[in-house]
């Protein structure tokens, strides 16, 4: 398998073998992460800009240690006090930082089709960090690649998603990644949180909690995204947590090593309880440090193709 | 076919190539306590684990072995055509203060060598690191030097030398190939 993309915007534009191969190159960089020295010479002289438009902890600084041991250099944009607001467009920005020798442009934009606008604008890798309620790939990637590292491949795999689906990128870039490696996925939210043409997904939609988590490997448990307008469509927070939250007693009916997974950052007693979250079938944090892997193969295989295409 | 090859070792002087390599490395280094064998992947490593059956057979003691994955210590990313296979690292014991020696099948270039040092140092500090190949063919670039040599082939640079192995490759022996 070779790799020749010098973009990731999304895991609907991939094929198994690609995400596969991403999956298998996420084991070496996995190996580096967990030993005493975590940081190899391989990206040496490049540079990766973090362009933030949305606001963002774990995902830019999960990107940025990713490519700082790359030994990549690191340039954070704090895009809330620059030109943008002066009126600049974004395919400007992109380019204005890629004059600069800039090698890869991290980017994570309210606008879905933002990254893929600007990967063909400039030469620099682009890699989506999340666009709109369109795909946040890395983040597919680190579920599968948890997903893998636990019960050992994807293939044949139950897999739940529960929560605002409507609005969830993660969602889909875990739909797109599950589906094509072979798991069954179900959907799972309250009626009015289910996007319209999801069944086009290829996956099994129900409205009952208890019947996701039946018989599932693992559950991937969205957020509730209260600080957007779309919390509107689901206002109150005891009622959601009542029907959708996920509880040790609601565990009790499902598979004792279920693995339970959240893309974070989590509300505590909405999405789920405490005792879930920090349980024995917890991932959580986990998913979080094989992120920084991900994203190091994933910086790593998109900049390769494009020194190769030079 | 245009391609001419010449066999300059079999099977036979394979296996008597590696127990010269193992009873010099015992001669010099079989009194370490923390001796270990580490090859460079793929054909490396096979030679490394040939060694270090040969070394403990020798010494009675159990030699600890590794292997080494060093794509993501090249200098040569950007000239490559295509990705070069990842391998991983697996070194399982603490390197501290151990005497390494550092196994690989061809002596060239010595970059390969330079990114395993590279690789080796990322992974603690040993004591020592001695450099034992199968075949040295000439026309280093950079200042290093094997401390144990199997065989020293004269060989012109638009030459090809490759080393087959029963573990790899179904079978023992080095060839030169004139392209």
């Amino acid at each position: 398998m070779n790799w020749n993309r010098k973009d990731l915007i999304g895991l609907e534009y991939l094929s198994a073998a690609e995400i596969e191969h991403i999956l298998a190159t996420t084991d070496s960089f996995k190996q580096v992460t967990t030993r005493s020295i975590k940081k190899v010479p391989t990206l040496r002289g490049k540079t990766v800009a973090n362009l933030f438009f949305e606001p963002s902890t774990r995902t830019s600084a999960s990107f940025e240690l990713a490519a700082k041991r790359l030994s990549c250099d690191v340039l954070t944009l704090n895009i809330a006090t620059s030109s943008v607001k002066k009126g600049e467009t974004l395919v400007d920005t992109a380019r204005n930082i890629e004059a600069m020798e800039v090698d890869t442009l991290i980017v994570r934009h309210g606008a879905a089709g933002a990254p893929a606008m600007l990967s063909r604008a400039v030469k620099a890798c682009v890699i989506n960090a999340g666009d709109g309620w369109h795909e946040h790939p890395t983040q597919g990637l680190l579920d599968m690649y948890t997903l893998r590292s636990r019960l050992g491949g994807i293939k044949g795999l139950r897999v739940s998603i529960i929560g605002d689906i409507a609005h969830s990128r993660v969602a889909r870039s875990n739909i797109w990644g599950l589906t094509k490696l072979g798991a069954q996925v179900t959907v799972c939210a309250p009626p009015v949180l289910l996007p319209v043409g999801i069944e086009k997904f290829g996956v099994k939609i129900t409205t009952d909690l208890d019947e996701a988590i039946a018989g599932a490997d693992a559950i991937n448990v969205l957020r509730m995204q209260f600080e957007r307008d779309c919390a509107q469509a689901f206002p109150s927070r005891t009622e959601y947590f009542r029907k959708y939250g996920i509880t040790q007693e609601r565990l009790q009916k499902a598979k004792h090593d279920i693995v339970v997974m959240h893309p974070g950052p989590m509300n505590r007693g909405i999405e789920m309880s405490s005792e879930v979250a920090d349980g024995p079938n917890s991932v959580i944090l986990e998913q979080v440090t094989n992120g920084v892997a991900v994203r190091m193969a994933v910086i790593y295989l998109t900049a390769t193709a494009r020194e190769a295409s030079l | 076919m245009t391609d001419k090859k010449t066999v300059i070792m079999d099977s036979a002087a394979m296996g008597k190539t590696l127990s010269r390599l193992a009873h010099e490395i015992v001669e010099r280094r079989g009194d370490e306590p923390g001796l270990a064998i580490v090859g460079i992947k793929t054909r490396g490593a096979h030679i490394a684990a040939r060694l270090a059956d040969k070394v403990s057979e020798l010494t009675g003691k159990k030699i600890e072995r590794g292997y080494l994955g060093i794509t993501l210590y090249r200098d040569d990313l950007s000239q490559q055509s295509e990705q070069p296979l990842m391998h991983s690292t697996e070194v399982e014991f603490d390197v501290q203060g151990r005497t390494i020696i550092l196994a690989d099948d061809v002596l060239y270039t010595g970059r390969t060598v330079r990114c395993a040092l590279d690789a080796l140092i990322d992974l603690g500090r040993p004591a020592r690191i001695e450099l034992a190949v199968l075949v040295d063919r000439g026309h280093r670039e950079l200042p290093i030097r094997a401390d144990y040599a199997g065989k020293n082939i004269p060989t012109a640079k638009s030459e090809l030398v490759r080393v087959r192995m029963k573990e790899c490759d179904g079978a023992d022996e080095v060839v030169v190939e004139r392209k």
